[in-house]
């Protein structure tokens, strides 16, 4: 598929003495960037006819793929007082995102190659990042009628999915996927069983209880993710696992790759970074869906990415406005600010030696560009420039003021996290500086 | 690990020398201030019988009764209690206000601090709502919570430590048994921090998987299906209200069930201590978790509680009231060092 962004001027510039991690092409060597009329032109000299519009000197610093989010909410159409397309893009390239998925709970919800083109336009408009909707995979995620699925597929629908809402029951779900295999479409999986996740709000574990929070137990997600891949393996389709919670979803995946099946999953980053400890404060902040659970599942998801079991991490950006978690705990709107975060909060994890830098890039940004079959994720001589320069040494200071998106509900507000994004170029120009 | 600041309940509600300012959980309460709310109460005890059943301690102050849950007999006690301490008492229903009408509750709160209160009593379907309450608050003024979804209803655990102490004096070597839907009582686990705090070693859960979740044992409290095993040699039984919609959403088949394995009949009753009491939040349901002539019985102290309910509530908006008062007065005193 061919993507572009619209209306910026490319620039002409040399990275100089920078490290470049490009796990799709198996390179990791230090040497000199050349990036001449949108495209990586060279690694080593100068290229003919180059003049650089500046040169940065790269020294101590990274250049990655740009990383590919496959869960980022933008909020429009229809909850543009959380944020736009323009504001959560300028947010996201910020965080050294080139490419991003956003799902469909808009309003209205993407079921129309209408609303699927809007978002691509306005995005493209923007021109600050790529911007690959997920259509609902029932009409108005409503689990009860198929989508027009085909018509999605067409008008630029990445993948279909019905994120955590139910479906009818379970022979419609099965007639979803047998109608999306047939048009070879990705079906994005978040597995949850609806009666046992009902008015939950925390997970269903001993801090909840003790809150007197309505929880919602690990086997919500389990249970469903159990019944989604027999039926994945039933239909053929291609599925991708979003946003696992639980260390024995990350056994259940792992099972299911072992007796051959060719599913792949996510995490996303705060999932690494939290345990359910932190709703002892009844911080709203922390209400996230699926919630934080326990030491051993946090534990077992940073495994399960070093182990490759879950190929990718995901920011499942939310951004809110501040009344929407100004509220008790249980009626506030579940969700973080987070595609400035990204890469440092799980960095983290690279920098504690849990997680190998190459799987963190790989999980960021190869994994994602090839589940979603787009040319991505990779720094290829002649190909766009998407790219992001990384200083591996810098620190991350997040203050709402700091924060692009128009969401400022991060749980690391006045915190800092290791590791900091300078510069994102995508296609070509500089869609953020630091 | 990276964890945002959080501030539990237990610290928000404190001075930093440790006096109450804000009445929130009985969760991370010290000995001595769990005493000195008995001891305050037992102050307010009979003043009911004076000529003029009043002390002045919140002369001039506003309380405002925000209750967002209906509720009679703990708003009333509330009511009572502020008068009887000579604060002006606004009672807001809040089915019958603007939130129903979409106002939040940040605005609610603000235009009654417009108002100039000094104090929210504040009962809310939502745990956490009381908690939300008093970090957004004004400082200076205090909040007391009268019951919040399923995570605490303070005050009434503070009125059965009262009725406790009354009849059984120390707390080290009692066992205390809670009977019946723990799950989903705020009241059983202000009991348990409250029982902990004063220094209860054998404190006993008793009811269905259904109603008593496992984490009552990090709590510090012992679980038992079994009424025989978990009533033996208690002195204190605490049986609580059975909700009727919990035959509804599958967590018990029948009340008939229900009451002949955990209802507390004068058979059961005898596996307890000669001398124990039985003690019941309220409103009782005769017949579904308790026996008439074990509600009305000589080892009942049912009515007896309500009673200690207003005294108990006096100590707390007071101790809270003159908490804010030494905040302000600390803070005013850093201001000047500055």
């Amino acid at each position: 598929m061919e993507y572009s962004t619209g209306g910026k001027t490319v620039a002409n510039l040399c990275i100089k003495n920078v490290r470049v991690i490009d796990p799709d092409n198996g390179k990791d060597d230090i040497c000199d960037v050349y990036i001449m009329d949108g495209l990586i032109e060279s690694f080593h000299q100068s290229p003919a006819g180059f003049s650089a519009d500046f040169t940065l000197n790269g020294e101590g610093k990274w250049l990655l793929p740009g990383a590919v989010d496959l869960w980022a909410r933008l909020c429009e159409p229809g909850l543009e007082h959380k944020g736009t397309i323009h504001s959560e893009t300028k947010a996201a390239a910020a965080g050294g995102i080139t490419h991003l998925c956003c799902p469909p709970d808009t309003l209205p919800v993407i079921d129309t190659p209408a609303v699927a083109n809007l978002i691509q336009e306005k995005a493209y408009q923007s021109g600050y990042a790529h911007v690959l909707p997920i259509g609902a995979i029932t009409k108005n995620l409503e689990g009860n009628m198929l989508s027009e699925m085909h018509a999605l597929q067409e008008a630029g629908c990445i993948a279909l999915t019905q994120l955590r809402g139910p479906i009818k029951d379970t022979k419609v779900l099965l007639r979803c996927l047998e109608y999306a295999a047939t048009f070879d479409i990705t079906v994005f999986f978040q597995s949850q069983d609806a009666a046992l996740a009902k008015n939950g709000v925390a997970h269903g574990g001993i801090n909840a209880s003790n809150q007197g929070l309505p929880g919602i137990p690990s086997t919500a997600e389990t249970i469903a993710l159990c019944r989604d891949l027999l039926l994945v393996e039933q239909t053929g389709v291609k599925a991708h696992f979003g946003q696992l919670s639980s260390a024995r979803s990350v056994d259940l995946i792992a099972n299911a790759k072992a007796r051959g099946l060719a599913v792949t999953a996510d995490v996303c980053a705060h999932q690494l970074a939290f345990t359910d400890d932190v709703i002892n404060g009844f911080s709203s902040v922390h209400h996230v869906l699926p919630p934080y659970r326990n030491e051993s599942d946090r534990k077992a998801l940073i495994e399960g990415l070093e182990s490759g079991v879950i190929e990718m991490i995901c920011s499942d950006h939310q951004p809110h406005e501040a009344a929407a978690k100004a509220a008790p705990f249980a009626v506030t709107e579940p969700g973080i600010s987070s595609v400035e975060t990204l890469l440092p909060s799980s960095f983290q994890w690279v920098k504690q030696n849990c997680l190998g830098e190459n799987r963190w890039v790989k999980a960021l940004t190869q994994n994602p560009a090839q589940l979603l079959d787009i040319d991505a994720g990779h720094i290829s001589e002649g190909s766009q420039a998407n790219v992001t320069l990384f200083d591996p040494e810098g620190t991350t200071s997040i203050t709402a003021e700091n924060l692009l998106s128009d969401g400022k509900n991060s749980p690391w507000l006045e915190q800092q996290l290791p590791g900091k994004v300078l510069l994102t170029i995508c296609d070509g120009h500089i869609s953020y500086k630091g | 690990m990276t964890l945002a600041p959080a501030n539990p309940a237990h610290q928000l509600q404190l001075t930093e020398d440790g006096q109450l300012k804000h009445f929130l959980t009985t969760e991370g309460l010290s000995k001595s201030i769990l005493t000195e709310i008995l001891d305050r109460a037992e102050s307010f005890v009979g003043i009911e019988k004076q000529a003029v059943k009043k002390v002045p301690l919140l002369r001039g102050k506003t309380v405002v009764n925000l209750f967002f849950e209906a509720s009679t007999r703990t708003r009333t006690t509330f009511e009572l209690a502020a008068k009887r301490l000579s604060a002006d008492v606004l009672n807001i229903n809040i089915s019958q206000s603007a939130t129903s009408k979409g106002e939040s509750l940040m605005d609610m709160l603000w235009n009654l601090e417009a108002m100039a209160s000094d104090m929210f009593i504040v009962r809310h379907q939502n745990s956490g709502a009381p908690h939300f309450i008093a970090e957004h608050v004004t400082p200076h003024v205090a909040v007391i919570n009268a019951g919040d979804g399923r995570h605490a209803h303070p005050t009434q655990a503070m009125l059965d430590m009262y009725t406790i102490r009354k009849h059984k004096g120390a707390f080290e070597n009692l066992s205390v048994a809670i009977v019946g839907d723990i799950t989903h009582s705020r009241v059983a686990r202000s009991q348990v921090h409250a029982l902990r705090g004063l220094g209860t070693e054998d404190i006993r859960v008793i009811g269905p998987k259904t109603l008593v979740p496992s984490s009552m044992e990090t709590l510090g409290a012992k679980i038992y299906h079994n009424m025989e095993q978990g009533l033996s040699d208690v002195d204190v039984v605490i049986m609580l209200r059975l909700q009727k919609e919990r035959m509804n959403s599958g967590l018990l088949p029948s009340e008939h069930e229900f009451y002949r394995l955990y209802g507390l009949t004068e058979e059961k009753l005898a596996f307890c201590k000669p001398d124990a009491i039985v003690m019941h939040p309220g409103p009782i349901n005769r017949g579904v978790e308790i026996e008439t002539s074990v509600a009305d019985g000589p080892q009942s102290v049912i009515l007896k509680q309500v009673n200690y309910g207003i005294a108990v509530r006096m100590a707390v908006l007071s101790m809270a009231m003159s908490g804010q008062a030494s905040a302000a007065g600390l803070s005013d005193t850093t201001e000047g060092v500055e």
